[in-house]
């Protein structure tokens, strides 16, 4: 029996995203994947399964869907209010989604990107080795109502629900570190002095290819900046237009520009700019090449970090109007305890 | 057509001058140059400025590195003047890959430009088809006719693909045709329209605005992401835009052919 979700209605901006497809930067295509790849890692350790498949990234806000088979989901990114059935789902936790339950999920309370990870998997066409929609390059695009989306196999349909008792909080702007990279020395010592002591807001209209730093005062240039072969450039370059605004990129961003960079914010700390909502305050701050790469984790290697923090969902049978069935399908056996359900977090 | 030894000298000259015990006076050549990129990569660079010498190192670089990969190397990608390197940091590091790349352009790396292609693409050039062939031919001084006869008979070298998917950056025209971007936009040109400014030309992949003047239509597809080879071109492929009336454009595809 095929399984899969639909999204009946909501969001205009949802798309299918994973890890992204590396390996196209010189023929102008760039990674793309997820604007907060630390959430696909937390859905993952979730619901124990690999970060590299792939889940419904919901900017701003998600939408009404519906399950054709029995599956395990998990919430993670921007927190949302959701509910299944009416009942109010915990977020940054993986619960199970019964066919023909309505799980409606409502706008971010802070944060951008929300996202909604099955058991298994998205199981969309793969196009370069990926199934991400990139908007930017007109590869997939953004959900229509009602659109089916195939589910992949899940071998741990029965296993436990689990929640992360402390996500890392990213969704209303903060310090972002970065590295010196091939540009930052165009910029003047005085210049990289006052980008690290400048208040930063976040503009709005930004997208998955970068977003805009609002400022006041004069803005930060380069040397001979208008004379500049363009280069390669990658996510978390912090680049300067021609008037010295800068501009952080993200996922989708293009693959080479002649713009100078005064800096590549590191990959841990990308979602914060991801995740800030137009208004949030930024600051940058310098750290040596060391100190990153001492930091720097693959994104399995994030995904163990986070499977050994998850804790088991405890569930209240007194909101569990249908127990018995609820039981059955799940697989819990006589003879466990009843779970408590955990308080609500809000992340 | 220049020979894989040309090319090799045209870089040998670069890391020469590097080498040569300058006078104080004189600053010292800093290229080739290596810097990080991000946490998981470098940017070896052959020169500052677009040159054909630093483009034809670039890509021959770049290809014997895809000859004899560097451990822990997952991407190798050049751009106009510049190698970019992204590695896995649980595999090798940026010294030992800053080591690494240092020790093969020391020795005599092979700089030949991996099999090199040539497409001939039909175009039409002028009229509604290229409305700014007018413009460029009064810019650099000589009749459409000259313009178009020049164009069209000078290979341009895939030198970067950029900004869109598969969009290739050609050059290099002959110096006549040095001609700085527009000031005001081109609200959109059509995919398939090459354009020309600073003595390149861009065939572009999806319509788009631009500043670059419009100066001819062909039918090309330079991205093709559900087909299997979704980007047909490669840095290093030579393109011939040879002129077509209207109807032929619709008659004659573009094809690959082996270079003379």
């Amino acid at each position: 029996m095929s399984r899969y979700l639909t999204f009946h209605h909501g969001g205009v901006a949802l798309s299918v995203q994973d890890a992204g497809r590396a390996g196209f930067i010189e023929f102008g295509l760039s990674k793309g994947g997820a604007a907060d790849v630390l959430a696909l890692a937390e859905g993952a350790a979730l619901l124990g399964q690999t970060p590299f498949m792939a889940a419904l990234e919901m900017a701003g806000t998600g939408g009404v869907f519906s399950a054709s088979a029995p599956m395990r989901i998990a919430l993670t990114g921007a927190p949302m209010q959701a509910t299944l059935d009416g009942r109010i789902l915990r977020w940054n936790a993986a619960h199970v989604l019964e066919a023909g339950q309505k799980l409606q999920i409502s706008a971010a309370k802070k944060g951008i990107y929300g996202y909604l990870h099955i058991g298994g998997g998205l199981a969309s066409p793969e196009l370069l080795g990926s199934r991400s929609a990139h908007l930017a390059a007109g590869l997939g695009g953004y959900l229509a109502p009602n659109t089916r989306l195939p589910i992949g196999p899940d071998p741990a349909l029965s296993a436990p629900g689990q929640y992360l008792p402390a996500p890392r909080s990213r969704f209303e702007g903060g310090v972002v570190r970065m590295v010196a990279s091939a540009q930052t020395s165009r910029f003047e010592a005085a210049t990289r002095a006052r980008f690290e002591a400048t208040p930063f807001v976040l503009a709005p209209q930004g997208n998955r290819q970068g977003v805009r730093l609002g400022f006041e005062g004069a803005g930060f240039t380069a040397k001979d900046q208008l004379d500049m072969v363009s280069e390669f450039m990658i996510p978390g370059d912090i680049q300067m237009t021609g008037d010295g605004t800068p501009f952080v990129l993200l996922p989708e961003c293009q693959t080479t520009g002649g713009y100078p960079r005064i800096g590549t914010v590191i990959p841990q700390d990308l979602p914060i700019v991801a995740q800030a909502p137009p208004g949030s305050p930024l600051r940058f701050r310098f750290i040596c090449a060391d100190e990153a790469r001492a930091t720097w984790q693959s994104l399995a290697q994030v995904c163990a970090g986070l499977s050994r923090t998850t804790r088991p969902l405890l569930r209240d049978p007194r909101t569990m109007p249908d127990l018995l069935s609820y039981q059955l399908i799940s697989g819990v056996t006589a003879g466990r305890e009843p779970d408590i359900e955990g308080e609500l977090d809000e992340n | 057509m220049l020979t894989n030894c040309q090319c090799f000298d045209s870089f040998a000259r670069i890391i020469f001058i590097g080498g040569v015990k300058m006078t104080p006076k004189q600053p010292k050549n800093p290229f080739p140059a290596i810097a990080p990129m991000g946490v998981d990569g470098l940017l070896l660079r052959f020169a500052d400025k677009l040159s054909e010498s630093a483009n034809r190192a670039a890509l021959g670089f770049r290809s014997a590195l895809a000859k004899d990969p560097l451990a822990g190397v997952e991407e190798v990608a050049a751009a106009l003047a510049s190698v970019y390197l992204r590695f896995d940091p649980t595999q090798t590091s940026y010294e030992t890959l800053h080591a690494a790349l240092e020790n093969r352009l020391r020795q005599p790396w092979q700089a030949a430009l991996e099999s090199r292609r040539r497409w001939l693409i039909p175009t039409v050039y002028g009229g509604e088809h290229g409305p700014q062939l007018a413009e460029v031919a009064a810019l650099a001084g000589m009749s459409e006719q000259a313009a178009m006869a020049q164009i069209s008979a000078t290979p341009l070298r895939v030198m970067s693909l950029g900004f869109a998917p598969g969009q290739p950056y050609l050059g290099l025209l002959p110096k006549a045709f040095d001609l700085p971007r527009q000031s005001a936009l081109t609200k959109e040109v059509p995919a398939g329209a090459l354009t020309l400014a600073i003595r390149q030309c861009v065939l572009f992949a999806t319509p788009a605005p631009t500043g670059w003047r419009h100066i001819g239509q062909t039918r090309f597809e330079a991205f093709l992401p559900e087909s299997d080879t979704p980007f047909p071109l490669r840095p290093g492929d030579e393109l011939l835009f040879a002129p077509v009336s209207v109807d032929d454009l619709s008659r004659h595809a573009p094809r690959m052919e082996p270079i003379p």
